[in-house]
């Protein structure tokens, strides 16, 4: 018992040090100050600011870029990642392991490698850089975790079925289509929501794909902001509502998740 | 027309789509790194840059200080992270799946959101920005990704085993290092992996938690592109490269792969 109570205070100490930070911006959302930490009484103005008047602008803009780009990136990196995948599980032998290997080297190497490496690609192509750039680059190291989270889905499939549908009739892409899309489903949306986030949380590799023409995602507006010294104020409601929405959302998934297992575990009993 | 059909419904010719994008945004990038590496100015072949980087010694004082920083970094997680990974996977400590959660939650926010939050922080606490500020800033930002993977290799441990050593009369100290401990290092290497390799690597998060101060590798190689100098920032991402190439050696790096296999979520 004297165990479990170190342990649990354990956690929550370690919980505590790592949420104060964000705990300390929620607080400070809901007063005026421009400066972090002195506070001029309860307000929503930064919230009301945030969403009218000079800032909405630049601020709403790169949360819609980021939003768009990641958006945009795990869709093909999904269609991608999911079609290579079938074609990877179908192959055999050294073209497997070579494809796998590629496939292992935006994963294994560091954000500022990909992100240099991108950049001198695009600037040896001569492509000027923007929007359409970072996107390619978040394609780039997105498609390998859908292809990752795909395979395992094509592994517990049954192989004949895909096989059953071609002898009774049906077209390569129909068998696709009614087959093997939906036995790999959860997969791919485990891939898509994996790439979202990724993207959603890059700043390296977008840093040096944007280009210089005044296109910005949150991180290289912070990123931009934090250079020039003060932090623009309304980025504290941002972040909480950040912070707020991804709570809400991994909570949600959990206690469905839980739900679901709860119903496997009734059905089987039944 | 009938070969193209028959070439296109094989399905193991799917992948070559994807083979021909990974060519075009993985290799060659890669390659043009090693390129630039060994050229001079006027695109020559040399070996200047390498030549600078030995005989500059700011440079390699900045690649030690990075190492040195990774490596702190990376063993305050471990030891942070892996009492509280144990517990959380230990039903009789940890019940809750909400804790877990918690724990895993910070990893989906934006990277920057959270180093701007630990500066806010500790302008709130007045705590000078500096180096001290920035291993917190490293191990607060890290943290959940190396208890994760030691959560999760702790979670599919099988419990029969411990059992079995309590059953044949091992000290509880004992069970831990005999039994817990070895089966436990799979998910510390891919946690070391994904803290290590990103720490060391890190740029913009350095910059803003010593208010530029304190110089890492990563900043000396994102300045010296952005100043134009292409062929000398590419030596030294070549340099990180490889660095990371022999760090990945130790720990095999498939495992570390693997381990992303289903997801975060």
């Amino acid at each position: 018992m004297i165990k479990k109570i170190i342990a649990q205070s354990y956690l929550w100490l370690l919980l505590l040090m790592l949420y104060a930070p964000i705990l300390i911006i929620a607080i400070f959302s809901f007063t005026e100050a421009k400066v972090l930490g002195n506070w001029t009484g309860f307000s929503t103005n930064l919230y009301t600011s945030l969403f009218s008047g000079g800032v909405r602008h630049s601020l709403i803009a790169a949360i819609e870029n980021t939003f768009t780009i990641a958006l945009l990136a795990a869709t093909v990196s999904t269609a991608l990642g999911s079609i290579a995948a079938i074609g990877i599980f179908n192959m055999r032998g050294r073209k497997r392991q070579t494809i796998t290997f590629l496939n292992n080297i935006p994963m294994l190497n560091p954000d500022i490698i990909t992100g240099i490496s991108l950049f001198l690609l695009f600037v040896s192509l001569g492509i000027t850089q923007g929007y359409t750039t970072v996107v390619l680059a978040h394609i780039a190291f997105c498609t390998p975790y859908v292809v990752l989270s795909v395979m395992p889905r094509l592994r517990q499939m049954n192989p004949n079925i895909y096989e059953a549908a071609l002898d009774l009739g049906a077209t390569p892409f129909q068998a696709l289509r009614k087959v093997i899309i939906p036995e790999i489903r959860p997969g791919m949306i485990s891939g898509f929501i994996l790439s979202f986030t990724l993207s959603i949380d890059d700043f390296a590799v977008t840093i040096f794909t944007i280009g210089n023409e005044g296109l910005e995602t949150l991180s290289t507006y912070i990123y931009a902001d934090a250079r020039k010294g003060g932090l623009t104020p309304e980025l504290r409601p941002l972040s909480t509502i950040i912070f707020a929405t991804v709570l809400l959302l991994l909570l949600i998934i959990n206690i469905r998740a839980k739900r679901n297992s709860k119903k496997l575990i009734n059905k089987q009993t039944e | 027309m009938n070969g193209l059909l028959k070439f296109s419904t094989k399905r193991s010719n799917w992948a070559i789509p994807y083979f021909i994008f990974l060519l075009i945004f993985v290799v060659l990038p890669l390659v043009l790194i090693v390129v630039y590496a060994f050229k001079d100015n006027s695109g020559n072949f040399s070996l200047q840059n390498f030549v600078k980087f030995v005989s500059q010694p700011e440079a390699i004082n900045t690649f030690i200080y990075s190492i040195g920083v990774a490596l702190i970094t990376t063993m305050l997680c471990i030891l942070f992270g892996y009492p509280a990974a144990y517990i959380l996977s230990n039903r009789s400590l940890n019940r809750s799946q909400i804790t877990v959660v918690l724990f895993i939650l910070p990893m989906w926010i934006n990277i920057l959101v959270r180093t701007l939050a630990t500066v806010a922080l500790f302008d709130f606490m007045r705590i000078p920005l500096g180096e001290g500020a920035l291993i917190f800033g490293m191990v607060y930002n890290f943290l959940p990704f190396m208890i994760y993977p030691i959560y999760n290799t702790m979670q599919k441990m099988d419990y029969s085993l411990i059992e079995a050593a309590e059953d044949l009369g091992a000290k509880p100290s004992k069970v831990f290092w005999k039994v817990v401990m070895p089966l436990s290092m799979p998910g510390v290497m891919s946690g070391i992996m994904m803290v290590f390799m990103p720490t060391i690597s890190t740029f913009a998060i350095a910059e803003l938690l010593t208010m530029n101060n304190v110089k890492l590798f990563g900043t000396t190689i994102q300045e010296n592109i952005n100043n134009g100098m292409w062929n000398y920032g590419a030596a030294l991402s070549l340099i990180m490269l490889i660095i990371i190439g022999a760090t990945s050696l130790f720990s095999d790096s498939s495992e570390a792969a693997s381990d992303n296999e289903g997801g975060l979520i």
